[in-house]
């Protein structure tokens, strides 16, 4: 075990540094999963800054005529905004349940979570293939698909993490003291609903917003 | 090539040459000192930033010098000389320092100022501008279009802009295929030539002469042979020679040159138009009175019908990567299409 | 719009090059002035300030586009503003020269050379901030000259005079003064010889990346100039890749500090070994090795008794600003996961390329199963509720 505590001395005896007794491992919000993560979401963010500066830039420049003809509609958007927006809630609500070491609401939360986001994806696989325009039709369909696309491959992980992590919270790795992890899904999941949000406002709420 | 810009005695006009000779003979694209806006504006500001930089890096210079000579301990050894070390004078030297960060401040406000000053001053010509001029880029020349209201006074040359003095000229500038850069540095700043996008600029020249311009965005092999010259003259000269671009070419008497313009529509029409003369071609440069110009190849080779010979035999050999093509002819068919094109002169 | 990605990314990359540069001299040039830097702080914040700033001055190589009035303004100003904190640390380096006693060594004469190329970097950066300026400068030789002061004059300054000062801790051998002054001699000469005419060349209007130009231009001697340096310049680098090979060879031995540094580094030795120290020492100020001449800082620094992790891989994690003990994160150690992964991957992007698609999705699903092993909470590593328990 680790010396955890303790005083240092300098070579003449003065004392340098006394300090308790360290906890260790992964707590919170300081360990280097935590850090790792944030800063994949900053980088992850940026990217997303980019493209949707590549949008707004091509928007401003060429006005409504860039547009498709048929502006995005909120019929499908809508309710899988709404969708996402509660699947977060459920996955707070997992996290929490970890928090309190009720491990079979965690469980719950995070299947509600998970079938959430698969009913999303399958919301957003078929207003693609509604679209009359494809990746390479013109700059505009070449940016609605790769943003969307790349959002599309951020929700896809972030299932994926969600259900290893529901796994292991089930055969019970995690409570409240150890549970990184979940937290840090959970942070993750969130970043990709926020990420939703602002595409969703860019491509779905300016162009009804800005029409000329 | 052996002179960059020539005095071109002009439709029999003298250029009143003296301070464009002046810049033009030695320095072509020389822009400390400028003869016609925006240019003029921007000369000042330049000439403050150039003499503040000058000035900062010296006295930077100076202050590390004397630091160095003034303060330099000779014969210590680092490793033993322990007392040498002395402790920081941070109270004192931040004193120091924040006295020149306020001196950099106070600089640089003013330049700020000037800059916004100069920027809203070149922004629009003073009072209208009446004539408007298209620029298209090509690799590598220029697409001149002087445009008009009236349909019939709409015309098209390449490379060499006529503009009159004193007047105020639009651009509306824009590229075929990639990125250019309009540059006129003794009258003018840059603009660039975007394909799918149209920059507008706008100079006057306020001295008769002639000018040299240059491409000043890479662009591709020839990029260095992208070069434009402005001739300002003065206002009943211009209208003159933009009466006389107007007119069709005349049709050629002599035998030699009568198959010379047969061979050019069969061989040259295709890419290049000439108004009148049944060719009508737009890939490249429009070649309607052509023997007016004073240079081949945007600016590249004087435009002597030894030149010319050269060029229409084998443009890659003088300008490698063009895309004006070899074309195969034989000597007498080239001997008889330069006997053609020597036959564009100006005009009826 | 592909112009703005560009410069976007490649206007912050240029600060990226130059910043660890700074930060070089900035840590080498006080031990030649015997002097902690001044205004270290400061020096701190403006490089904190300077890498911001760079974020948002990209358009300034694009005055020349057609871009509105209003955001040329607001670019224009910000080229400005971010001469401040670059003056900040030119005072700083200037400061501690001239309270401190300098000794002349190869790297100092590097870095005091430095000062000066970064200010004329400096000053000409500040000439194609100002917009109408750059309408004229753009795309001349005058920004060619300024981006090599830039990259040169501070980075390879900075480099080499770093690669001076640290070659004795790196390699235990130290470089020959006297081959050094003389490789310093050719490269200054030779870079200014080089690039501070071209200054002027851009000035009379020669534009960039052309192979040729007219005669008659008023260009071809001061091109001969440039010419000249730069050969100049390459002989002194050509003698600095001597002197190192000659330093590996025949150095005279270093010994621990051949500076008499305050830094931490200095005291272990050289080369030092490859577990740096033997527990993790404890710091008490900025200069450990020169606590005893200074009156700086409250304690002492123990560079050879500290806290010890001698449970498998193990780290202190300290806190973000102060530095306090905090907690002791477990390191991974060994295993065949990531390895695994690799293969994964590399089946995964040959397959891809390949276009073998089954062979893709069953490269996709390897790397996600063996993701999933790498990531499994482990017991030992106290990433489950169980060792917590017990822990």
């Amino acid at each position: 075990m680790a010396e955890t505590s303790g005083t240092i001395m300098d070579e003449r005896g003065n004392e340098v540094l006394t300090f308790g007794r360290q906890g260790f491992g992964s707590i919170d919000g300081r360990s280097n999963g935590w850090w790792g993560t944030m800063t994949l979401l900053a980088t992850e963010a940026a990217l997303f800054v980019y493209l949707l500066f590549s949008y707004y830039y091509m928007a401003f420049h060429y006005g409504r005529t860039w547009l498709p003809a048929e502006l995005p509609s909120f019929t499908l958007s809508g309710p899988s905004t709404v969708i996402l927006i509660t699947s977060s809630l459920t996955a707070w609500m997992g996290e929490r349940s970890v928090k309190k070491d009720s491990r079979g609401g965690a469980v719950l939360w995070l299947v509600a979570s998970l079938l959430l986001g698969a009913v999303f994806m399958g919301i957003q696989l078929k207003e693609w293939s509604d679209k009359p325009f494809m990746i390479d039709t013109d700059s505009y369909g070449s940016l609605y698909f790769t943003v969307t696309g790349f959002h599309m491959a951020h929700v896809a992980v972030g299932l994926l993490v969600l259900l290893a992590l529901t796994v292991w919270t089930a055969v019970g790795k995690f409570d409240s003291r150890r549970r990184d992890p979940v937290s840090i899904g959970v942070i993750y999941w969130h970043f990709v609903d926020a990420v939703w949000l602002t595409v969703f406002f860019t491509f779905y709420v300016t162009t009804h917003l800005f029409q000329p | 090539m052996r002179r960059t810009i020539r005095h071109i005695p002009l439709l029999g006009t003298a250029l009143a040459p003296a301070a464009a000779q002046a810049q033009g003979e030695n320095r072509p694209m020389w822009y400390l000192e400028t003869f016609g806006s925006p240019g003029n504006e921007i000369t000042p500001i330049l000439w403050g930033l150039l003499w503040l930089a000058i000035g900062v890096v010296v006295i930077i210079a100076a202050l590390v010098l004397a630091g160095v000579f003034l303060k330099t301990q000779r014969g210590v050894d680092m490793r033993r000389d322990q007392e040498a070390v002395s402790p920081p004078h941070d109270h004192s030297a931040l004193r120091w320092m924040y006295g020149g960060l306020f001196a950099t401040l106070a600089a640089l406000s003013v330049f700020v100022v000037w800059t916004m000053m100069t920027m809203a001053d070149i922004r629009q010509p003073d009072g209208e501008a009446p004539i408007t001029i298209a620029i298209t880029g090509h690799q590598w020349w220029w697409q001149v279009t002087y445009l008009s209201e009236d349909e019939s006074r709409i015309f098209e040359t390449a490379n060499e802009i006529h503009v009159p003095v004193g007047v105020p000229v639009k651009f509306r500038l824009t590229s075929a295929d990639v990125i250019h850069s309009f540059w006129v540095p003794a009258i003018a700043s840059k603009t660039d030539l975007i394909p799918g996008q149209e920059n507008t600029a706008w100079f006057r020249a306020d001295t008769p002469g002639v000018y040299r311009g240059q491409c000043a965005e890479y662009c591709g092999k020839q990029h260095a042979n992208m070069a434009l010259r402005v001739v300002a003259e003065s206002p009943e000269d211009f209208d003159a020679w933009w009466d006389m671009q107007l007119e069709p070419v005349e049709m050629p008497e002599t035998e030699v040159a009568k198959m010379g313009m047969e061979l050019f529509r069969l061989n040259c029409a295709a890419c290049h138009n000439i108004r009148g003369a049944m060719a009508g071609g737009e890939m490249g440069p429009d070649l309607s009175h052509l023997m007016e110009r004073t240079t081949l190849a945007s600016g590249m080779l004087p435009n002597t019908p030894g030149h010319l010979s050269g060029w229409i035999a084998n443009p890659d050999v003088i300008k490698p990567g063009t895309l004006m093509p070899r074309t195969d002819l034989s000597g007498p068919e080239l001997d008889a299409i330069r006997a053609f094109l020597l036959t564009l002169d100006q005009g009826a | 719009m592909w112009q703005h990605l560009f410069w976007i990314f490649a206007h912050p990359w240029v600060y990226i090059i130059v910043l660890p540069a700074m930060g070089m001299v900035s840590d080498a040039l006080p031990v030649f002035c015997r002097q902690p830097l001044v205004g270290y702080t400061l020096v701190v914040i403006a490089t904190i300030t300077t890498m911001i700033l760079g974020f948002g001055v990209w358009v300034h190589h694009m005055f020349a586009t057609g871009i509105p009035f209003m955001s040329l303004s607001f670019f224009s100003g910000a080229s400005f503003i971010i001469t401040i904190p670059s003056a900040v640390s030119v005072f700083a380096w200037i400061l501690t020269i001239w309270y401190g006693k300098p000794v002349v060594k190869v790297p100092f004469l590097y870095f005091a050379s430095f000062i000066v190329m970064f200010t004329i970097g400096g000053v000409s950066g500040v000439m194609t901030a100002s917009v109408p300026a750059d309408f004229q400068l753009h795309g001349t030789y005058f920004v060619v000259a300024h981006i090599h002061y830039v990259l040169i004059g501070i980075n390879l300054f900075g480099v080499l005079g770093a690669l001076y000062f640290w070659f004795p801790k790196m390699s235990g051998r130290m470089m020959s003064e006297r081959l050094g002054t003389w490789a310093f001699a050719f490269i200054f000469g030779g870079f200014n010889l080089a690039f501070l005419p071209m200054h002027w060349t851009g000035l009379m209007g020669m534009p960039r990346r052309v192979y040729t130009y007219p005669e008659g231009a008023g260009w071809g001697w001061v091109n001969m100039t440039t010419t000249v340096g730069s050969f100049l310049l390459a002989f002194g680098i050509l003698l600095v890749l001597v002197n190192v090979w000659h330093g590996l060879r025949r150095g005279k031995p270093a010994g621990d500090n051949p500076w008499d540094a305050p830094t931490l580094e200095w005291a272990v030795s050289s080369p030092p070994p490859p577990y740096n120290f033997a527990t993790a020492p404890v710091l008490a100020s900025r200069h450990p090795l020169w606590e005893d001449r200074l009156p700086e800082g409250s304690g002492r620094s123990s560079l050879h008794h500290g806290p010890l992790l001698d449970d498998g891989k193990e780290a202190m994690l300290t806190t973000v600003l102060d530095a306090e003990p905090d907690l002791v994160v477990k390191m991974p150690d060994d295993t065949l996961w990531p390895f695994l992964t690799t293969v994964a991957m590399t089946v995964f992007f040959g397959a891809l390329l390949l276009h073998l698609w089954t062979w893709a999705a069953a490269g996709l699903g390897a790397i996600l199963l063996c993701m999933l092993g790498w990531l499994w909470p482990r017991d030992d590593l106290a990433q489950t509720s169980k060792e917590a328990h017990h822990g």
